[in-house]
């Protein structure tokens, strides 16, 4: 099982607690959209894809964004707890929606580069240790459930 | 070879002059001692580095950062020949050092999000996206001399 230091916890309680989800769900959907192209075959029914502008304007790409920080925040709340708390998300990803699971490191490199850039200075190199064993955590539990 | 556009120079070019190689180097070494410790492994020389302050206030790791992002300004210089520019650096760290090459990739991403926390909104998706290009065709380079 996962342990969390004192400071790891606080850290994440504290930049997902003041974090706009609504902001910050958009942007690292539709950053991993434009960074990793091949990320949009997962959402042939979008609409228009076809460059960064139209990316970041598409609504469908931007109420997504908000699906999956809310997923997220499910973690945030159970950090004792990804594996199970993600065990049914993981089974979707696999068996529904047949994502390949190395995305799920993509997502959460541009989500770090989302909080990196909101956060700036306040982003030191402890607070990004601790959120990147966060999401490495969060990656390794919606990965568990492929076979 | 890796081909750059005439928008992906610029964008690199405009990126990396708002880069302060004195800030950004130092700020970028310290986060890959702190996020991946076992990087400590080739500093043995630099005292201690071995909490995230002390790495933080030491001065050869603040000093060696300078030197490593005054190398990558080469880069940045001979974006069309990066293989050729990095070739005795990489048989440097080949050689001599006996570096891992999966740790080129780990202080492309620390430069990456060292960037992104001075820069801030100036890194959106599409200037990412060319930046990370960038920084690929160095690691690459750095890699090339490896056996």
């Amino acid at each position: 099982m996962v342990e969390w230091s004192d400071f790891e916890r606080a850290t994440i309680q504290d930049i997902f607690g003041k974090m706009d989800y609504d902001d910050v769900g958009p942007a690292a959907l539709s950053r991993c959209l434009v960074v990793y192209p091949w990320t949009q075959r997962y959402f042939g029914g979008f609409g228009n894809l076809y460059n960064a502008a139209a990316i970041a304007s598409n609504p469908m790409v931007a109420a997504h964004g908000k699906v999956v920080l809310r997923g997220l925040d499910r973690a945030v709340r159970n950090m004792d707890d990804i594996k199970g708390t993600y065990a049914e998300l993981s089974v979707l990803h696999s068996e529904k929606l047949h994502v390949d699971p190395d995305n799920f490191k993509l997502l959460a490199d541009c989500l770090t580069i989302v909080v990196a850039a909101r956060m700036g200075k306040d982003f030191t190199g402890e607070v990004q240790a601790a959120f990147q064993k966060f999401l490495a955590v969060v990656v390794s539990s919606l990965g568990r459930q492929y076979h | 070879m890796v081909k750059f556009t005439e928008k992906e120079r610029s964008t690199i070019r405009a990126i990396w002059e708002k880069v302060n190689i004195d800030e950004v180097g130092p700020d970028a070494l310290a986060r890959v001692l702190i996020v991946y410790p076992w990087t400590e492994r080739y500093f043995g020389t630099f005292g201690d580095i071995f909490t995230a302050s002390a790495v933080l206030n030491n001065d050869k790791v603040r000093a060696h950062g300078k030197v490593v992002l005054k190398a990558l300004d080469e880069a940045v210089k001979n974006v069309d020949n990066i293989k050729k520019t990095y070739a005795y650096l990489s048989r440097l760290h080949y050689e001599v050092f006996h570096v891992d090459p999966d740790n080129f990739r780990l202080l492309a991403d620390c430069i990456t999000i060292a960037i992104a926390c001075k820069v801030k909104s100036a890194l959106d998706p599409q200037v990412q996206a060319t930046w990370k290009k960038f920084l690929s065709a160095v690691v690459d380079a750095m890699n090339s001399q490896y056996y």
